[in-house]
């Protein structure tokens, strides 16, 4: 039972310590998620959907706080009601004690919550904030949660027709530390998907607490027309998980079972997810995409879906950067394959922090280098920035954006601004 | 002939521009409204740029819109909260019949009444507080104190929308009338007592919008739900924005508390003198001005027993505090309800029909809620460490409204005689030496990042701007 069900998520919660029971939020609630007695206003985590309707009407940002939790250990509003304070964040070690190993990549809702989430306030930039939630105007119409927990289906069969190591480390036998290139067959059964959005593997077995483990998500790293053109496919960038975010060794488990992948076997897919991470489909827009690592997966699927364009003859203009970064060259996905495109096509920098004998360079530092091209770009409504990786990168490159935009005497205010409300700047890392 | 695109000067989800008679009467209230705003709007503040919210819809992307404007030029819209499809009435004695999209003739003077009074109340703040700015202790302060004002300023207009679109002449006649009365002046006053006051310092524009604005949100809140549906659509966006301005009270408040708590640990003292001479605000004098303010605010509820509170009800013009949550008749018909008084030198209860009572209800509603946030304060002191706890008074404590009106009573509630009272209000209200002393510590304070001695900066700026943000630009 409920093998299936999202089992960790990011809850919604107010801060009673700051908030002013000014009743905004419960009046605003388009489904009736938040309630108060003569002490507390609190949110019912099985109702909220998340909408974020309430985040900019609070007066006092009380109401932009989340925690990440087991969906069956949920705060319940009896407990909120007591509170005099916010409970602390479970630690990494708390949550794995409870069956949560390590949090699902983000998701839309999810990169909204924590976009908005700045729990302390006090922070002087808040890269997050600038994230939009709204897709370019251009954008195609997304398909989303055709598979899942509220569907009619809760996953759907996908067959692996393909798995490749698309890194040079990994190459000697012996060694793992590698890249995968999975791609996974729908058959007849409807998955339709755009570029930018992401699904979600259902690894099989149990975990240590004897639950169903819960599904990992991944961006799709094909075009919508299919990893093979005419094909009703999609392939995913999967690194194996070997150590946790604090170095210890563990294995992955949904990336070392992906990974581990024969041609042939079935997996459970849930999805798909997303609907501002897309592209624009105008034909002057032009697109900027910073990464690292497996972040690449939808940078690769919006350049083949342009390049494949372009090919057809269709499609003209629009300018596409990218700034890929990892640690050496040898642990780059599709270095190779990269280099091949035409340089009149895609504008390419790569940055790598571990190359031996050579100084650290991060994209942001490649940023910052082309700064008198991305100046221009930050400023044309017509130009989209997209953002895709580790965590720990997302603040420096929307620094970098910042201080290109002051150097060039633009007022970040308004470049700022535009660029979350007019869908030309998302963030999706991890 | 003008031709403003009055749709777009204004934003507004009422269609305007469709709207012939409406528009017409908004070209002739408009300018005399700008003429007002330049009389009696914020002092000196013509040249700067606010960073300012702006609604441009109701929707939750729409309403919260900053940017860097001149107050003159802020885009009072006139907003209706989304409307309930066949909304019916759901009190009074027209309960169960369709919510009313137009003003019946027979309650046309009472709801012209109810939306007067309250929109009086708008621009009288404005009034109250217009020296202010010259004695802001941050930017950041001065900032939200401009927020207010616009604010108060849109819900002017937003009840003149309902005056000009719903009571032909009489309605265009009192909203001049509205831009006619001044607070405070003798001839020409504002119609409640309480905006008639001055705002003197910061100490009182913070308990003013904790307290009073407080009012107004439950003032509000009964009238959001009215049968009247333009009312209570109006009222209910408006809520949105008196949030605001209670946060700006209740944390306003908070950093001075937090401020006097640290000046006290640091100095190792509770002696007000001593306090004082570091140029911080003394616990007891916050306490004073905090019986002072919630014991004016609570008189604006009005009298204990009316008969116009009844009327109201029974005829659905205005309901009682989250009517729609509230699980009995909704008629109140044969109910009571108890009510203070003072008998033989005593506070006794008396039972009178509830329906009469209506104000009394609507007040303690709003005690209970101010308590909460009293309490947050208190709060704020016990993390410090510090043995004090703030209080709000007594019902009965310095009341000049209803049954209790002169009464002596002590914040405690014991009823006193007139040489008891005179002996000690000076320790429960605010004096001339304690007014003076705030007064002295009232200088301006505009650098960015920079904040007056007597209180403390705040965790986070509005939209999630840095404290030391720009807020304003003086041109």
């Amino acid at each position: 039972m409920g093998t299936n069900e999202l089992q960790v998520i990011q809850q919604h919660l107010i801060d009673p310590e700051i908030c002013i029971r000014c009743n905004t939020c419960e009046a605003i609630c388009p489904v009736g998620a938040i309630t108060h007695d003569a002490r507390n206003y609190v949110v019912k985590a099985d109702v909220c959907n998340l909408c974020m309707a309430c985040i900019s009407p609070c007066p006092t940002g009380s109401i932009d706080n989340w925690r990440t939790m087991p969906k069956v250990r949920a705060y319940a509003i009896e407990d909120q009601l007591q509170w005099d304070e916010l409970p602390a964040e479970l630690s990494a070690e708390q949550l794995a004690g409870i069956g949560v190993n390590d949090a699902p990549a983000a998701d839309d809702d999810r990169a909204a919550a924590s976009a908005l989430a700045d729990p302390a306030g006090q922070q002087a930039f808040n890269s997050a904030s600038f994230g939009a939630s709204l897709p370019p105007w251009s954008a195609a119409h997304a398909y989303t949660n055709l598979y899942g927990p509220k569907a009619a289906e809760k996953t759907i069969n996908a067959k692996v027709v393909g798995n490749v190591r698309v890194t040079e480390v990994g190459a000697t036998a012996g060694a793992d530390y590698d890249t995968h290139h999975i791609v996974l067959d729908f058959g007849t059964m409807p998955f339709p998907v755009l570029e930018g959005q992401s699904i979600a593997i259902v690894p099989p077995g149990l975990d240590a607490t004897g639950r169903a483990h819960y599904p990992r998500q991944y961006s799709i790293a094909s075009p919508r027309n299919g990893e093979r053109p005419g094909y009703n496919n999609l392939s995913l960038t999967i690194k194996r998980v070997l150590e946790d975010h604090h170095g210890n060794p563990v294995r992955g488990v949904a990336s070392n079972y992906l990974c581990d992948l024969q041609i042939g076997d079935t997996v459970q897919v849930v999805g798909p997810f997303g609907t501002s991470f897309l592209m624009p489909n105008h034909p002057r827009s032009n697109i900027v995409m910073i990464c690292t690592g497996t972040g690449s997966a939808p940078m690769r699927a919006m350049t083949e879906w342009r390049r494949r364009l372009r090919a057809s003859g269709k499609f003209e203009g629009g300018k596409l950067l990218l700034f890929f970064g990892a640690r050496t060259q040898e642990e780059l996905p599709y270095f190779g394959p990269l280099q091949n495109l035409p340089k009149d096509f895609i504008d390419i920098h790569f940055a790598f922090s571990r190359t031996p004998g050579k100084p650290k360079r991060y994209v942001q530092d490649l940023m910052r280098e082309r700064a008198a091209d991305l100046a221009p770009l930050l400023e044309d409504a017509n130009t989209y920035f997209y953002v895709c990786g580790l965590k720990s990168m997302e603040e420096g490159v929307v620094l970098a954006l910042h201080d290109i935009a002051k150097t060039a005497s633009l007022q970040w205010d308004s470049v700022g601004a535009s660029l979350k409300r007019e869908g030309r700047l998302h963030l999706e890392t991890y | 002939m003008s031709s403003i695109d009055y749709s777009d000067k204004i934003p507004n989800n009422v269609n305007l521009s469709e709207d012939r008679t409406l528009q017409r009467a908004l070209e002739q209230w408009q300018p005399n409204f700008l003429n007002w705003w330049d009389d009696m709007g914020p002092e000196g503040s013509t040249d700067s740029d606010v960073y300012l919210r702006t609604a441009v819809s109701v929707d939750p992307q729409g309403w919260a819109q900053f940017g860097h404007v001149k107050m003159r030029d802020y885009r009072w819209g006139v907003f209706l909260n989304p409307a309930e499809q066949e909304r019916k009435i759901h009190f009074g004695d027209h309960k169960g019949e369709a919510a009313w999209q137009d003003v019946p003739g027979e309650y046309r003077a009472n709801l012209r009444r109810i939306i007067v009074t309250q929109g009086d109340t708008e621009p009288a703040s404005v009034e109250q507080q217009r020296h202010l700015g010259l004695t802001a202790p941050s930017m950041y302060d001065l900032r939200n104190l401009y927020q207010i004002n616009v604010e108060e300023g849109r819900h002017l207009w937003a009840m003149v929308y309902l005056l000009h679109k719903h009571f032909g002449r009489d309605g265009r006649e009192e909203g001049e009338a509205l831009l006619a009365r001044r607070s405070g002046q003798q001839d020409n006053p504002r119609i409640l007592q309480a905006f008639n006051e001055q705002t003197p310092d910061w100490l009182a524009f913070f308990m003013f919008t904790y307290f009073t604005d407080r009012d107004g949100k439950f003032q509000l809140c009964a009238l959001a739900e009215s049968s009247f549906d333009p009312l209570a659509r109006t009222t209910k966006f408006m809520l949105t924005e008196e949030a605001h301005h209670m946060f700006v009270g209740e944390s306003g408040i908070s950093r001075v508390i937090s401020r006097t708590c640290a000046a006290m640990n640091e100095l190792k003292t509770d002696d007000v003198a001593k306090l004082r001479a570091a140029g911080v605000i003394d616990l007891p004098t916050l306490q004073r001005y905090l019986n002072f303010h919630f014991s004016v605010t609570i008189d604006l509820f009005g009298a204990d027993e009316s008969s116009n509170a009844a009327t109201f009800y029974n005829t659905g013009l205005k309901g009682r505090y989250e009517e729609g949550k509230r699980n009995d008749d909704h008629l109140l018909k044969g109910q009571t309800y108890k009510i203070l008084q003072v008998q033989n030198g005593q506070l006794v209860e008396r039972e009178v029909p509830m329906l009469n009572a209506l104000n009394e209800v609507l007040r303690d509603d709003y005690i209970k809620d101010s308590i909460g946030g009293v309490e947050r304060w208190n709060k704020v002191i016990e993390k410090t460490g510090i043995p004090f706890r703030l209080k709000t008074p007594h019902k009965a404590f310095h009341r000049n409204i209803g049954a209790l009106s002169g009464a002596k009573v002590a914040p405690d509630g014991r009823v006193l005689s007139e040489a008891e009272w005179k002996a000690n209000v000076d320790q429960w209200l605010p004096t001339g030496a304690d007014r003076a002393f705030v007064a002295s510590l009232m200088g301006r304070v505009v650098e960015p990042g920079k904040f007056a001695n007597w209180i403390a900066p705040p965790v986070m700026g509005p939209n999630r701007q840095p404290v030391h943000f720009e807020y304003i630009r003086f041109n």
